[in-house]
């Protein structure tokens, strides 16, 4: 039987993992973005913490991944489902690239237009909503898209804490010693993170064409 | 304190001095301007004319003095309702990239929770009052000239009205040709309008055309501050090296 054959006669089972896949991966992007964003906002706000914040995310990503899983196996509620903690680590990891792609693309907002609405008298939130965050959101979208393409990687070592999603495929194909197993969860688990790329990457360009006003967000 | 400090001075400094990061960058200001009246803040790079600026809507506070604008103290005032009670106009018009002309000229009114037809109405006006064709309120900044844009800053500094208006080099970064025609419409501009303005500039040729009164900056110091007749026969020696700066340009002979 060969790659494609595995592939037909299982693609109710492939089609299961891949939702799950893209569940794990998609709800631990969305989390971290849900405080990785504010978080760079925030460094935006107070210099002082950007430092110990940055640098909390850079050793967290600097953990290997299955030693995170490992490390957060004994928390409360987190350790009960396995599904729980894949989520949790891969948020964990998720965050850098969207701290700092927060942090990055408002500090890069050109410090005239922001000087110019403080003196129009743009309230701090007026300031944010309107000016720095679209701005930015450019470079917001491209950490999203980083995040999102990381945490679908990252995902298939989740099956090795029996979280499923396509890694379980890739684990079972490496006990079986057989590649069409292998390959029926890595090839899915690529063109997903693939996808992803492309069509976060079209947003992006889109949001990015804001800075020089060259496209409208309405058009 | 001074006894040129009247009661209808728009904008005052009183002995002004301003210490950032240790260095003194102005040193004893005291400027008055009144309602129409326009005020040109002259001096070369880093004399502090943009650091005098900020000082006026309270982007800083004074180390010691006091700046009063309507005879209020700046510390006194709600930074935000006193920005928008004052125009600014800045190099390239400061345009906010991602926002449409029409959106740009709003800004003040729109936070001002003014109702949508009174704003379109005013917009449409202001396109009027600086020279704009109503085509371009669809466009983004990156689809003007540098004279549009100019416009545009203006338009959007006048937009709620505001009794004083403070330009920074303001057709600084315009062609030649472009800058004198932005010149004499700013002037007849203020000719209507009598806000209390202070315009700061590098320009010779441009303080003595827009000034009613030209005050000279140097290192802090405000070194002169005459009536714009008697500023280019001063014999102070510091607003002589301008004048000779400036009439030694092969276009003045």
């Amino acid at each position: 039987m060969n790659f494609l054959q595995f592939m037909m006669a299982n693609r109710q089972h492939i089609f299961e993992l891949t939702l799950e896949h893209i569940t794990l991966a998609g709800v631990a992007t969305f989390l971290a973005a849900l405080v990785g964003i504010p978080l760079g906002i925030l460094i935006t706000r107070m210099p002082k913490l950007s430092r110990p914040v940055l640098g909390s995310a850079n050793i967290i990503q600097t953990i290997p991944s299955l030693a995170l899983f490992g490390f957060l196996l004994p928390a409360p509620w987190i350790g009960d489902r396995a599904g729980r903690l894949a989520i949790l680590a891969l948020a964990l990891y998720a965050l850098l690239p969207l701290i700092r792609n927060t942090y990055a693309g408002i500090q890069a907002v050109d410090p005239a237009v922001v000087e110019a609405g403080r003196a129009m008298g743009l309230t701090d939130r007026q300031l944010l909503l309107q000016v720095e965050l679209p701005l930015a959101s450019g470079v917001i979208v491209a950490g999203v898209r980083i995040a999102a393409v990381l945490s679908i990687g990252l995902a298939t070592i989740a099956a090795a804490i029996g979280a499923g999603g396509l890694g379980e495929l890739i684990f079972r194909g490496l006990a079986m010693v057989n590649n069409d197993v292998i390959l029926a969860g890595a090839v899915p688990a690529a063109l997903l993170a693939l996808c992803t790329d492309f069509l976060l990457g079209l947003l992006e360009r889109r949001l990015g064409a804001l800075r020089s006003g060259s496209l409208s967000l309405k058009s | 304190m001074t006894a040129s400090s009247s009661q209808n001075a728009a904008i005052e400094f009183d002995s002004v001095s301003l210490r950032l990061n240790g260095s003194l960058l102005l040193h004893d200001l005291i400027i008055s301007v009144k309602q129409g009246e326009t005020l040109v803040l002259l001096g070369r790079s880093g004399s502090g004319k943009t650091t005098t600026l900020k000082l006026i809507n309270r982007l800083l506070l004074p180390t010691t003095g006091e700046v009063r604008v309507n005879a209020r103290r700046t510390s006194e005032w709600d930074p935000i309702l006193l920005r928008r009670s004052i125009g600014y106009v800045i190099q390239d018009g400061g345009l906010f990239p991602h926002f449409t002309v029409e959106r740009n000229i709003a800004l003040v009114p729109r936070i001002e929770n003014w109702a949508q037809e009174r704003i379109q109405a005013r917009v449409r006006e202001l396109m009027a009052t600086v020279g704009l064709s109503e085509d371009l309120l669809s466009r983004y900044p990156s689809e003007l000239s540098g004279g549009q844009r100019q416009r545009v800053g203006v338009a959007r500094a006048l937009a709620a009205n505001p009794p004083i208006l403070i330009l920074d080099e303001a057709f600084g970064a315009l062609d030649p040709i472009t800058r004198s025609q932005m010149q004499k419409e700013f002037r007849a501009l203020q000719q209507r309008l009598r806000k209390a303005v202070i315009f700061v500039t590098h320009d010779l040729r441009e303080a003595l055309l827009l000034g009613d009164r030209v005050a000279l900056l140097e290192r802090g110091r405000l070194v002169a501050d005459l009536p714009v007749k008697e500023f280019s026969s001063s014999q102070d020696p510091l607003v002589r090296a301008y004048m000779e700066a400036f009439s030694g340009l092969p276009e003045a002979n």
